[in-house]
Parts: structure tokens; sequence; C-alpha cells
């Protein structure tokens, strides 16, 4: 594990989880947590669990995204509170 | 009473934070788990199954219960989404056709639509125009997704990958298509009933390679009871008992991930969608 890439892409990961939870568009945040599912993937390649972080890009990065975007263009966009 | 969901919040990520400090340290030679199981997955995995990729053996093998239930799992949230969100099309609404030579759209009530015409073709009501681009790049991309899902599945024994991986980019290809598309095509190919029966067979391959075992006399999902029915002996028998079970998630996976999209991205109607 080299520390500073470790260092850059943990801070990254809090960042996205942060933003994903606070920003007040339902379709950012659902890109938002795709993209804090592909840091936390890159975080799983860096520590050498590869089949952990597969599976994080597959389903945390790819699908669920989709998923969480086919449920906003259901419902409005902005959050109510 | 935000403030007070702020409030608890911090205190449990700290209390959290706090006690993660008891943990073995990342790669620590002295953890429990590092000095019992570890060991001898990374001695024995291949003298007791022919697998090189130990997480392969560990996932589908040694701890081959938990990824039975994990499969159940996926099963019972499809499940879940299709008992939830899925109601029956109604008769009545309307539909709108778009007329293609000349571009203009129109409205159908009742049931008098004009199936089988050539010039009319249903759109969605939020339509937007045919992409060119779009399109031919995901035509031509899902594909070699596919191609690569069967690849990660058949060689999870060797490299990173296996069912749950290979499943879910089997079911992103066909995602991809309804996204690139329009969802009444990518249903017309892969349907909902085949999306049903594909998931249960899934789940029961899995269940039933263990049952097999259970019939020849071993335990439940000892793969290498299988081996005078696959010609081989013990060992290999569970390296090709992991392969077995191995597509039955890939099954179970694909079909759920592309039935919880449907009922998703159309509100349970499966008329029209994103």
């Amino acid at each position: 594990m080299i520390w500073p890439i470790d260092l850059i892409i943990l801070g990254l990961v809090i960042v996205s989880a942060v933003a994903a939870i606070t920003v007040k568009d339902l379709l950012s945040a659902a890109v938002l947590l795709g993209a804090y599912s592909f840091l936390l993937c890159l975080l799983w390649a860096v520590m050498g669990a590869v089949d952990v972080a597969f599976t994080e890009a597959t389903v945390g990065a790819g699908v669920s995204t989709v998923f969480c975007v086919a449920a906003v263009f259901h419902t409005t966009r902005r959050t109510k509170d | 009473m935000k403030i007070l969901g702020k409030i608890t919040i911090t205190i449990c990520g700290l209390l959290l934070l706090f006690f993660t400090s008891d943990f073995p340290d990342w790669g620590d030679v002295n953890s429990p788990a590092s000095t019992h199981l570890s060991p001898y997955f990374i001695e024995h995995t291949i003298e007791d199954t022919a697998v090189p990729n130990i997480v392969t053996s560990v996932l589908a093998d040694y701890r081959g219960y938990d990824t039975m239930f994990e499969t159940t799992v996926i099963l019972t949230a499809g499940l879940a989404c299709f008992l939830l969100l899925r109601i029956p099309r109604k008769d009545s609404i309307h539909r709108y056709y778009r007329h293609e030579p000349t571009g203009v759209t129109i409205r159908v009530e009742g049931d008098r639509y004009p199936k089988g015409s050539n010039v009319f073709t249903r759109i969605d009501s939020s339509w937007v125009p045919y992409d060119l681009i779009i399109n031919f790049t995901c035509r031509l991309l899902i594909h070699f997704i596919q191609l690569f899902a069967l690849y990660v599945v058949a060689h999870g024994h060797h490299s990173p990958g296996g069912g749950f991986q290979g499943g879910v980019l089997l079911g992103a290809s066909v995602i991809l298509f309804a996204i690139s598309g329009n969802l009444r095509a990518a249903i017309k190919r892969f349907g909902e009933k085949t999306a049903a029966i594909l998931s249960s067979t899934g789940v029961f391959i899995y269940a039933g390679a263990g049952a097999l075992c259970l019939f020849i006399g071993e335990q439940f999902l000892n793969y290498s009871a299988l081996g005078p029915l696959l010609g081989t002996d013990r060992i290999m028998a569970r390296s090709h008992g992991i392969l077995i079970v191995e597509i039955g998630v890939a099954m179970a996976v694909m079909a759920v991930m592309i039935w919880i999209y449907y009922n998703l991205s159309s509100a349970g109607k499966q008329d029209e969608g994103l």
C-alpha cells in the first residue's frame, strides 16, 4: 500500500460522501454516490483486494447508480428538506 | 429534530471511529484471522480444490453456505421489488405514436392503437430524438460487455471475478440496451417471465448442486462427492463444482438486476421508462 495514494483516495471518498448527502439535486446525489463507489473500488484495489474492488466497480459504481437514476426519474429532482 | 439527528450521528460516528482503533492493523500477521484461517486457505487451497484463486475457492467452496444465501438474498430483493412496484398495465391509458414520414406525434386513446403499422412507431411520453452516436456506441459495446462477462464467469478460478461480477456485467449489458434504445425493445428480448424463471433457476442450480452431494451420501455442498458423476477425481470435482455454482449465481444475479431495473425505471408498469 502506497500511503500518498491511499490518503488522496481516502480524502476524495470522504469529500464525495459528504457531497452526496448535502447536495440538493437528487440526480447529482446519485452520480456522486457512483463516484464514491468508484473511489472506494480504487481503495480496495490499492489494498490488494481485487475481487472486492471488481464487485464494487460493477455493483456499486455501475448498476446501483443506474437504479438510483431510474428512481430519481420518477420523482422530483430536488429534495424537500 | 434535525439537530438531534446530527448529534446522534456524530456521537455514533465518533464511537465507531474510537472502536476501530481496537481492530488489528491492515496486513497484521499477529491478528487472529492471519494466524488461524488465512494460512490454512493459502497453504491448502490448491491441494484441496485445485483452484488457483483463493478468493473464489473460499467464496464458493469453503463458505458455500454464505454465498448460497447471498444469492437467495438477491432473489428476494428482486421478488420484493416485483411485489412492491409491479402494477398491471391499464387498458384505457393513452399512448403516443409518431408518424415517421412527417414527424408528427399523435395521442391515441382507447384501444385504437395502430398496431403493425410501419409508418407509426410508438414513443414514450418523455421522448428524446433518436441519437445515432449513442445508439451505435452502445450496440457496439454490448457484445464486448457480454463476452467479457462470460470470460469473468468462466475464468473466475484463475483471475478476479466469478458469478456475481459476471452476472452483474451481463445484467448491465441488457440495461445498457434498454437505456440506449427503449425499454419495450429490451423487454421484448428479455422479458419479465424470462427474468423470473432465470433468477429462480440460478438459485436452484446452486442449491441443487448442494442437494445432489447430499443425495450421493456426503455433506451438503461438498462438491467432491460429484467426482464419479463428473468423471474426475475428488479434488478436480470441487473445482468443477465451483464452476457449476458460479454459473447458477451468474444467472440469478443477471436476471434479478434486469428485473429490478425494469420495475424501477417504469414504476412497475413495464410499459415505458428510462
